[in-house]
């Protein structure tokens, strides 16, 4: 680009030009596409699953990873795309009941299952009592980790009352307990860059105390 | 990522049949081989969705042993009670490693057959020999602190990642195979994984199509079970140097490390030293070692890690 030295572009205009770069390149590149040979019902799947309740039935690229036919397809855009590689937890869900990062898994794979996003936990009317709590105790701050951080600290109370022991867990064979340790070595799948640790370790305190 | 197509595997022998096919793959938990295709690194043109061919179960064998399914989720087997009790150096390694999230969906077979995660093979802008035959080890002279020190070669200097391998290591592991034509076969642990050799792109002994259906233990070792894991983080990181091992009343005992070598590192021999310390059987695991001026401090991370667990069985 052929700019002035002393031009120092601001962020909008930053965005505006790549957003231009954007549309010429998919211009350039459709009618290439379109050409190619491609036999579209090889690279298709067809999945059924249900979704915070309700049946759901999608035609996908096989390419398409759980996280992107919920907020993609499905409007669902409460799970959020951190990494997209499994190390940061933003896209965490629960699938039968079981927390699992949805960036790493292709919706295909999910026929018949049962899946919560953060929607399904609970509504702005009805919390879910994970919700309520990270309200009340701040455990958060900018946000974007806060819905899989919801959903991984529902899933490990949950884990810890099934039993399932943890790294940090002194005995294997002794049912574990919800101490701070123990949250915050479960929750190690969850980054948070606004570092609100310490207040998601109390939320979940607090849930597990209610529970208990 | 490359387009695929996509299938669900209806028997062992089918899914077997099928992955002969060049570019097909086998997909279990997807956590390791969806991240490598989004980075390209992994092009597969088909997949084989095995899950639901039911490898889920943990069994007891009439020898005593216990039989791990292929598809048994981490989570799963970390939390068996029979594994806790009898075997709690592969729930301790299986802790160890990764994520809640991700030992929910890795599967035993899975984890076995993870890629190494050295940043140059996971680059695709550097030279790197597993990924790309003959092009060169960026790793060699680079950034190499979390790399190889013993099992190396000039072509490579990758480690395997596992945590669980370790474990199933000393625990003297087989694993079973089904293969296209229905035949099976069973493969000690210790012949399981190559070394990189000039051929690092070959991780195993596994023939094209050839699917894990399960993994044996031997009945449980008698002693204290201890699986120590060095990282830069308390948790969610891979082991810079870790210690699986047995350890009988008398200082005895069986040890395996990982975090050092392209396969989860076990020298029989070395274990005679056990009663004379933690400085004898290093220097045995470790003979021939060859790591680089990054890495050199994992030899005596090694010994001092052993000498760690040695006093926590002996206390």
């Amino acid at each position: 680009m052929d700019v002035p030295a002393d031009h120092n572009p601001s962020r909008r205009e930053m965005l505006a030009a790549a957003a231009a770069v954007t549309v010429a390149t998919s211009m350039a590149t459709t009618p290439a596409e379109a050409k190619a040979p491609i036999a579209p019902s090889l690279h298709t799947g067809k999945v059924s699953f249900s979704v915070n309740g309700k049946p759901r039935t999608l035609t996908l690229d096989t390419r398409t990873t759980l996280l992107d036919a919920l907020r993609e397809h499905l409007d669902l855009t409460g799970t959020k795309k951190g990494c997209d590689h499994g190390q940061c937890g933003a896209c965490t869900v629960l699938v039968d009941g079981v927390r699992i990062n949805s960036c790493l898994t292709l919706a295909v794979m999910h026929d018949g299952d049962t899946i919560t996003t953060i929607e399904g936990l609970g509504t702005p009317d009805k919390l879910h009592p994970m919700q309520a709590a990270f309200v009340r105790h701040d455990g958060y701050q900018c946000g974007y980790c806060t819905p899989g951080q919801i959903c991984s600290a529902v899933a490990v109370l949950d884990e810890i009352k099934r039993g399932i022991p943890s790294h940090v867990s002194a005995s294997l064979t002794a049912p574990p307990k919800a101490t701070n340790m123990e949250m915050r070595e479960r929750m190690s799948g969850n980054i948070c860059r606004c570092g609100a640790y310490s207040n998601i370790a109390e939320a979940m305190a607090e849930v597990a105390g209610e529970a208990a | 990522m490359k387009a695929f197509s996509y299938e669900r595997a209806a028997s062992p022998t089918a899914a077997a049949k099928a992955a002969k096919a060049p570019g097909a793959r086998f997909i279990a938990g997807g956590t390791n081989l969806l991240d490598l295709m989004k980075l390209q690194i992994e092009t597969p043109t088909h997949l084989i969705d095995v899950n639901g061919l039911g490898f889920d179960k943990v069994e007891a064998t009439p020898d005593g042993g216990l039989r791990i399914g292929a598809l048994v989720r981490n989570t799963e087997l970390a939390a068996d009670m029979r594994v806790r009790r009898d075997y709690a150096v592969l729930s301790r390694a299986l802790l160890a490693g990764a994520s809640g999230q991700l030992r929910n969906k890795a599967t035993t077979a899975g984890n076995l057959l993870q890629r190494t995660r050295c940043p140059y093979f996971y680059d695709t802008n550097q030279a790197c020999n597993k990924r790309s035959p003959g092009s060169g080890c960026a790793a060699i002279g680079g950034f190499s602190r979390q790399l190889g020190v013993v099992g190396t070669s000039d072509a490579c200097i990758a480690t395997h990642p596992s945590d669980m391998a370790v474990a199933m290591r000393v625990l003297d592991a087989n694993i079973e195979t089904i293969r296209a034509d229905g035949t099976t076969r069973k493969i000690a642990i210790a012949d399981f994984y190559r070394l990189p050799d000039d051929t690092p792109q070959l991780e195993n002994t596994l023939e094209r199509g050839e699917l894990i259906t399960a993994v044996t233990l031997p009945r449980p070792v008698g002693g204290t079970h201890i699986y120590h894991k060095v990282r830069d983080r308390a948790s969610y990181a891979f082991a810079l140097v870790s210690v699986a091992a047995v350890i009988g009343k008398d200082g005895s005992g069986r040890v395996a490390i990982g975090g050092v070598a392209p396969r989860p590192w076990r020298v029989e021999a070395a274990e005679a030293a056990m009663p004379k310390g933690a400085k004898a059987v290093a220097s045995d695991l470790l003979a021939g070692a060859r790591p680089t001026a990054d890495n050199r401090f994992k030899l005596t991370l090694v010994e001092r890690t052993l000498a760690g667990v040695m006093a926590e069985a002996k206390a």
